[in-house]
This record gives structure tokens, sequence and C-alpha cells, in this order.
């Protein structure tokens, strides 16, 4: 399974590292990054995917969630068909 | 790869604009449950829902945490209680919505609907006496959502069941006096009543359905009005246009969470119901996108064109996003759950007639107004009438959600809490329609039911 990571906030040091690190202890492989301004925000979207993931997606929603929380930044894991079904047809 | 925009777009749909499915809904057929010992059916009906409901909280919330969509709500509709509690000879239905209040309980669902009848041609014996148990129903349960179907175009209009559900409609806010008339706010009369639909408090199972079903009601009159924002001083073509291409993707996440929530818990994936739903929540507002469309407020003259301008292309956009649609879909004007409909009643800009008229082109109808609590039961009677006589012509869906909040007078305010609202007591015509009501008897099916 493939899921979108969205970190939205203002850009520092350390994001994609902090990232980054979780997913690599969660065996969570990283597909594709880009990263862009948007409105003066800073935008960080991360195709991943889940597949062999050693934990559940719940505690790596909520270990990503706690990582934004300590960064100051939104970080947020979705389920990529959510962005597929809405703007593929 | 989704392109950035794409993305950020969706996360502020759902962030900023409050874009959510409103409720995935359960239907569940009770028919197996009839018994002549009550309380067999009752054991029989707590054992079924509860067996087949066990996952639907877990499962929504599993898909609420995966996609990121939040699920507002999670629900179950059953049979009409009518049908089911008619083969034991008890007199009185009450128990049978505790047990159904009960079940709603233990599965963790914040309502449960069905406590209903079908009568617009006539009332069986179960229907009476389900109709006379509604007012002590609604005082004693907490989960349970009641409906009546009065009037369908086939059948013409049950004008005996209209002027009764006046009188239940009074005794159901006395009982539930302490609490503004809540009672009300969980009872619907219908005209041409959808049997999937999955929003409260009219939804039933119909008798037509599969054994269990799952149907899906989405929400975001704050994605449309946002969308409008954009489009400021455009045509109505553009409109349309920009409203078709939201509610396209409302839709889409609709028809995402349906089918996944149908797949983990093997029950049939039935409709997604083309909603839009408001809540009280700044931001939310049906009413408000019919004053982004370029009306001071909400009710003035343009209204009607505008709502039906919206609800036509809310249905285009939507039809194509969703392999099945069905229950109510349009736009819904629920006075109490919609700031921008409260604040426009407030400010003198709607009133009830406005109402009437622009559920001559939107979905169901006269849905969570507040009346003084000394209106007749003969008025809300007629009310009715009027409502369900634009559903009969119309050949569309109408309803009334009422509540004559006791005690109460125009421009007093009734808090019902939750994504129920509050309502400001309306004013409602003075002259009575005592003589018209008392004639009783059936209004004839119009010409065109004779389609065949």
């Amino acid at each position: 399974m493939r899921a979108v990571i969205t970190v939205i906030g203002k850009d520092k040091v350390g994001i994609i590292a902090g990232v980054s690190t979780i997913l690599a202890d969660s065996n969570v492989n990283i597909l594709d990054i880009t990263q862009t301004t948007m409105q003066d925000v800073f935008t960080m979207i991360m195709l991943v995917d889940i597949t062999k993931s050693n934990i559940s997606f719940h505690d790596l929603s909520d270990s990503l969630e706690d990582k934004g929380r300590e960064i100051g930044l939104s970080i947020k894991i979705q389920h990529e068909d959510i962005f597929n079904s809405m703007h593929r047809i | 790869m989704l392109k950035p925009f794409e993305v950020i777009e969706t996360i502020k749909m759902i962030q900023e604009e409050n874009l959510d499915i409103r409720t995935i809904t359960m239907g569940i057929s009770l028919r197996d449950c009839c018994h002549s010992d009550g309380n067999v059916s009752r054991k029989k009906i707590y054992d079924k829902i509860t067996r087949y409901a066990a996952n639907l909280v877990k499962v929504g919330e599993d898909i609420e945490k995966e996609y990121g969509i939040p699920i507002i709500n999670k629900r179950i509709s059953v049979t009409p209680i009518s049908l089911i509690a008619e083969s034991s000879d008890e007199e009185d239905y009450v128990k049978f919505a505790e047990i159904l209040d009960s079940a709603a309980e233990t599965v963790g669902v914040n309502f449960i609907g069905g406590f209903s009848a079908l009568v617009h041609k006539g009332y069986t014996v179960g229907d009476r006496k389900l109709i006379n148990s509604i007012p002590a129903a609604l005082s004693t349960t907490k989960k349970v959502c009641s409906s009546v179907n009065v009037a369908t175009t086939k059948a013409g209009i049950n004008m005996d069941a209209v002027r009764e559900m006046g009188q239940v409609i009074k005794k159901a806010a006395e009982l539930t006096a302490d609490s503004g008339g809540l009672g009300c706010a969980k009872l619907v009369v219908f005209a041409n009543v959808p049997e999937d639909n999955p929003f409260m408090a009219g939804a039933f199972h119909g008798i037509g359905e599969p054994e269990c079903v799952i149907n899906v009601g989405v929400s975001g009159p704050g994605a449309v009005k946002c969308a409008l924002e954009k489009v400021k001083g455009a045509d109505f073509g553009t409109v349309s246009e920009t409203i078709k291409k939201t509610a396209f993707k409302i839709t889409r996440m609709g028809q995402l969470v349906a089918q996944e929530a149908s797949k983990r818990l093997g029950v049939q994936f039935g409709i997604v119901d083309l909603s839009l739903a408001p809540t009280p929540a700044i931001g939310d507002s049906v009413a408000h996108i019919l004053e982004e469309m370029g009306l001071e407020k909400c009710g003035t003259h343009g209204t009607t064109a505008a709502l039906a301008l919206l609800n036509d292309a809310v249905k285009k956009g939507g039809t194509m996003a969703s392999s099945y649609v069905g229950g109510l879909s349009g736009a819904f004007i629920p006075v109490s759950e919609d700031a921008g409909m409260i604040d426009a009643v407030v400010q003198g800009a709607l009133s009830i007639d406005k109402l009437e008229a622009m559920t001559c082109v939107c979905s169901v109808g006269l849905d969570m107004i507040v009346v003084p609590g000394n209106t007749s039961a003969e008025t809300i009677s007629a009310i009715i009438a009027d409502e369900v006589a634009i559903g009969v012509i119309n050949n569309k869906t109408t309803a009334v959600r009422i509540i004559p909040a006791p005690g109460k007078n125009i421009g007093d305010m009734v808090e019902f809490g939750g994504l129920l609202g509050s309502g400001p007591v309306m004013k409602i015509n003075e002259f009575n329609s005592e003589e018209f009501i008392k004639r009783g008897g059936r209004i004839p099916a119009p010409i065109h039911s004779l389609r065949n």
C-alpha cells in the first residue's frame, strides 16, 4: 500500500531528516519526494510504500504527528487513494 | 505522481473548508425478527443489530485515520419497526424503541433510524400502534429516530395521518419540554420517502433493500463556497461549472469511503447520497453559498433561483463521481443546523414561507424549524399538508421536521446542542386551518401518477 506524507509549515533545518528517520526505523520505503513553497508556506510531499512497514498504520501516523508537534509543523500520512480518487478519473 | 497542488487542495478542503463524510449508515433488515412474543422479537432485533454492526464504528474510525478524512457519524437504519412489531400483540411499541436505543448504545453509533411507519394510503394495526408510541419513544430514548411517510405521488396524501402527525409532534414536544422539544428533532414526516437515505432523522431500511447495506452521505458546503469565492462576479455558467467540479471531488471521497467500508465490513455497497449537508460550524453553511452567489442575505428575492442552480449542479457533478447514487441527494436547508440560515432568520431575511418555496427546488423540506410553543396541532398539520403537497405534485421527496418549542415565543432561541444546533423561533401565519384539517380522508393522487 502506498501513502502520501505531507509536511506543511515554516521551513527549517532537519525536516527531511526527522521524517525519514522515522520512516527508516519503521521500514517504510520512500518512493518520491517533492518540496515547494506555496503561498509562503513550506510544503513537502512524500510518496511512500508502507507494504513492509514493521508498525501499524495508526502507530506510524501517530509518531509522524508527534514529530510534527515537536518541530512545529503539520505532518500527516494518508492513503494515496484519497488523492487519486479526487484528482484522477 | 500526484502534483503538489492537488495534494494541497485535498488537504485544504478537509482542514479549512470542513469537507467531511457526514455519515456511514449501515442499513439492516429486521424482517426475520418478527415474533408473536414481543420479548422474543426484541431479543432477535438486539442480537441481529449488535452482530451486524459490531465493527461498524471501528471500521469507520480506521478509514478516517488511514485516509485522513473525518467521518462524522456512524449510524444504523433498520426496517420500519411497524412492520416488525406488528406480529406481536403488544399495544405499546415503546419497548421496541428502547431495544433499538440499547443496541445503538452497545455498538457505539450516535443515531439509529427506523422507528417508522409507511401510511401514505392508510394504516395497518401496527402502523397505528407505532404512531401512538412515537411521543413516548422519543422522550424515553436518546438515539432513536422516527419517521412517518404520509404521502406519495402514486397514492396521494393520507390526510388522516397528516392530522394525526400534528398531534404526535405536539405531544413529543410536550414530553421533551425541558430540552426545548428535542423529541421533535428526531421525528420526520415525509412525502415520497426514499428507502436508502443515510441521513437522520429520516433514515430507515426500506423493504426493497438487501439484508444489509452500506450507504454514505457526504458533506461539503464549505468547499463549494470556497470554490465560488474564486469566481466572484462570473456568469451563472461558470458558477454552475465550479459547483459541479467541486461536487464531483466531494462525491469521489464519498464513493471511496463507501467502497472501502463495504469491503471491510463484508457488506454490499448501497448508494452515495449527494447531499450538501451543513452543520452549525462557521464555514459549513448552505446559506453562505447562496449569499456568495450575490444575495445580501439568504431568504431575499433570488434565493430560490440560487438554490435551484446549486441543487442541480451538485447532482450533475456528483452523479458522475459515484457508481450508485440515491437517498435524498441535493442541498439540505435545515435552519437550526446552518449558521447562515440562523442568521438570516434572526435578521428577518428568511421566513417560513420562503423556506417552503425553497423546498420546491432542493432536497427534503421544512427542516429543523422551530415555531412558537402555542402553535396548534392543526396548524402543524396544515404546514405538513402544504409541504407534502409540494412533494406529491412535483414527484420529489419532501419532509417536515418542525419543533413547537414549549413555552417559547417568536424571537427566542432554542438550543438543541451538537449537530442539531440552535433554532430561532419563527413566525408562522396566525390564521387557523382547523376546519381544513378536520376533514380527514385522502387527497387523491395527482393525474401524473397515472404515467403507465
